[in-house]
């Protein structure tokens, strides 16, 4: 593990955090009530499967959730102070300065019709109080750290000049172009090959221990997650089933949602004859069942589940959102 | 011993024979010839030969632009070959106009990628999975079909009334189900499976590979598995092929190459996976990206990553040849040995 200062106060705190979108046929809750926190120069990896709920937790923290999506409830704190009810305005300045993004698909967050330096200096001129050559001379420099060879003459490239993977490293260089104390990271090597996902993750690595970021990564591969991150919260419809130090939860997994999870991964090392399946598909936002949104799923579900929401408890290093770990059971 | 078997008894079911498909990308006439532009091949395969004997599953694995799916469509008819020869049960299917021989063509169907996109929207599940029966001219008449279908529809795990729905009624895994009920409503012996679970999600490609794996088993089906994902290939497949550039660089048994990669790309592509048991150990991924096919490096065309080059690699193409336990590599540093103690190294790691 990496030594991360856990006597610090929290970067980020996220408190029963609630993501809604009113439909014709009613309110949907894509997101009930998470909770978590992100200490500095932390990698936390968010799984889960499409419809999670994971990607709305991560645009509702840099404040770019689009109508008829809106925070419905909780509270999201930012070195101690709230940043869910900040005006456009205020959390427009925040995004890139203090909070970065790195988006899936390299391709559609950069402009195509300018080059690569024009996107970067016109980041680092709104966050930092440089002139444009000094502007001009940072891009360069983040391009070289962030492996682009020949960076003085690529920077006047345009972005279909580049190839998936160097595409990638431009946007994490425009993420990265203003020090923010946190980067959120959707699905960043998802479109790529691995080889070109493996230079990735170790250039994420090597960034967030460099500047002491704190990375939110969202991701739905757990190799990514094992090999990246210091802990690991696991979604599901919209709820976080457990939460906790990456060796725990991927080693001895406790939510039985996690364990159905890490038992369909097929693996390289271990030939098998069946993966473990669970049965059935996460159930639509319109009829989430009642008590334990896995019950219907879950192999040891009992009578109470169907009824009783359980909530998140302490169990060695993790919490656990499951009516198994309660005391005396 | 079933291996050998195979080998002995019984010819492949589907071979392939120095199959080449090489794309004309030139700009047009009047441009060639007012700006002197040279006419431009992009070679998406570039001399293939692989054997698939009856009831396995052989897998093709490589990064995109590999030419992996070129072969998929090459196999099933949708590409005309430029060079080579494709043989199904010893018959020459090479070039022969789409649907024909009809036969043999039922015989050889194909699931797609994306779900989505390969069922009509504005077609009833009932007779999108009756098309190739129809087709085909299978069933009798239209109680026949029904049942048929319900059949299908109960073998992949769906039920028969949700025939009656329309595809958007359905989720990923569900849609995947249906194509797979589609592909096999001819009774076909031979799958052509072009990334069938990359669009899903893990919980779910685990239901979808199950399925596939009990209906070969239950039919006797033989898959050409095309896949990126080196995990889902392990668990899927008896033969691989790593494939670089429009080449297989080496083949064999997959549990061979996965106990013992041979090519430094293979090692590459194995080292690379995240693995979710190695819990954020710190590795030196390597350099560089699969370069532009339509300009491909000289000699073997993985010279410009490969940590072992030299000279000949960069001006010779290597031959696949038979290396150790079976499995053919194409390098130059593998048959002169010059590889053959980082590999005992890798083994004594393992």
């Amino acid at each position: 593990m990496k030594a991360c200062n856990n006597n610090t106060d929290p970067l980020l705190e996220v408190e029963n955090l609630s993501i809604a979108f009113d439909t014709r046929r009613g309110i949907l809750t894509a997101v009930d009530s998470i909770s978590f926190n992100l200490v500095p120069g932390e990698i936390l990896g968010v799984v889960g499967e499409s419809g999670a709920g994971k990607s709305l937790t991560g645009t509702a923290i840099i404040g770019l959730l689009e109508r008829p999506g809106h925070i419905a409830g909780g509270e999201i704190r930012f070195e101690g102070s709230r940043i869910d009810n900040l005006s456009r305005e205020q959390m427009r300045r925040m995004r890139g300065k203090k909070i970065g993004a790195i988006f899936q698909d390299p391709l559609t967050s950069l402009n195509p019709l300018y080059t690569i330096e024009r996107q970067l200096v016109e980041t680092i001129q709104t966050h930092l109080d440089l002139n444009r050559a000094e502007a001009r001379q940072r891009a360069i420099e983040l391009l070289e750290e962030v492996g682009i060879p020949a960076p003085d003459k690529r920077i006047d490239h345009y972005p279909h000049q580049f190839s998936g993977g160097m595409r990638q490293r431009v946007v994490i260089a425009l993420a990265i172009c203003a020090q923010p104390k946190l980067v959120i990271a959707d699905e960043p090597t998802t479109a790529l090959d691995v080889s070109i996902q493996a230079q990735i993750i170790v250039l994420l690595k090597k960034m967030c221990r460099e500047h002491g970021t704190a990375v939110i990564l969202i991701t739905h591969d757990m190799g990514v997650i094992a090999e990246t991150c210091d802990r690991v919260a696991v979604m599901y419809s919209g709820r976080l089933a457990e939460i906790g130090p990456v060796r725990q939860v991927i080693g001895q997994p406790c939510h039985p949602y996690t364990q159905g999870l890490m038992g369909s991964i097929p693996a390289i090392g271990a030939k098998s004859e069946r993966l473990t399946q669970i049965e059935g598909a996460m159930p639509r936002l319109l009829d989430i069942p009642s008590g334990c949104a896995f019950h219907p799923r879950c192999k040891e579900a009992m009578e109470r589940c169907s009824s009783v929401r359980p909530e998140p408890i302490h169990y060695n290093d993790s919490e656990v959102a499951c009516l198994l770990f309660e005391k005396g059971t | 011993m079933k291996d050998l078997k195979v080998e002995n008894n019984t010819e492949p079911l589907l071979s392939v024979r120095g199959v080449k498909k090489h794309f004309n990308i030139s700009s047009p006439f009047l441009n060639r010839i007012l700006e002197r532009k040279p006419t431009q091949y992009l070679k998406a395969v570039d001399g293939l030969d692989l054997d698939i004997p009856r009831g396995t599953t052989f897998s093709l694995v490589g990064e995109s632009g590999c030419g992996k799916s070129t072969v998929a469509k090459l196999v099933v008819g949708l590409y005309k070959a430029t060079k080579g020869q494709i043989s199904f049960e010893g018959i020459d299917v090479t070039n022969m106009p789409a649907g024909k021989p009809l036969a043999l063509r039922k015989r050889m169907q194909m699931i797609f990628q994306d779900p989505y996109a390969s069922l009509n929207p504005r077609w009833r599940v009932r007779n999108i999975i009756a098309e190739p029966l129809r087709s085909f001219g299978l069933p009798g008449g239209r109680d026949e079909e029904d049942r048929e279908v319900g059949r299908l529809l109960d073998l992949v795990g769906l039920s028969a009334k949700d025939g009656e729905n329309f595809p958007h009624e359905f989720s990923g895994g569900q849609r995947q189900r249906i194509s797979i009920a589609r592909a096999i409503a001819s009774k076909p012996d031979f799958l052509v499976c072009d990334e069938p679970t990359s669009a899903l999600d893990v919980s779910v490609q685990a239901q979808i590979l199950n399925l596939m794996k009990d209906l070969q088993n239950e039919l006797g089906l033989t898959y050409l598995f095309i896949s990126h994902d080196l995990a889902v290939v392990n668990f899927m497949s008896e033969w691989i092929g790593v494939m670089y550039l429009g080449r297989i660089v080496e083949v064999g048994l997959a549990r061979h190459v996965f106990a013992n990669p041979q090519h430094p790309y293979t090692q590459l592509l194995l080292d690379t996976i995240p693995d979710i048991t190695m819990s954020r150990r710190d590795r030196e991924p390597v350099a560089g990206e699969v370069p532009n096919p339509i300009n491909p490096p000289s000699g073997c065309t993985f010279h410009p990553r490969c940590p072992f080059v030299n000279e000949r690699c960069q001006s010779e193409t290597p031959e696949l040849k038979e290396g150790s336990s079976g499995v053919r590599v194409a390098c130059h540093a593998v048959s002169e040995g010059r590889l053959s103690v980082v590999s005992a190294i890798r083994r004594s790691d393992v």
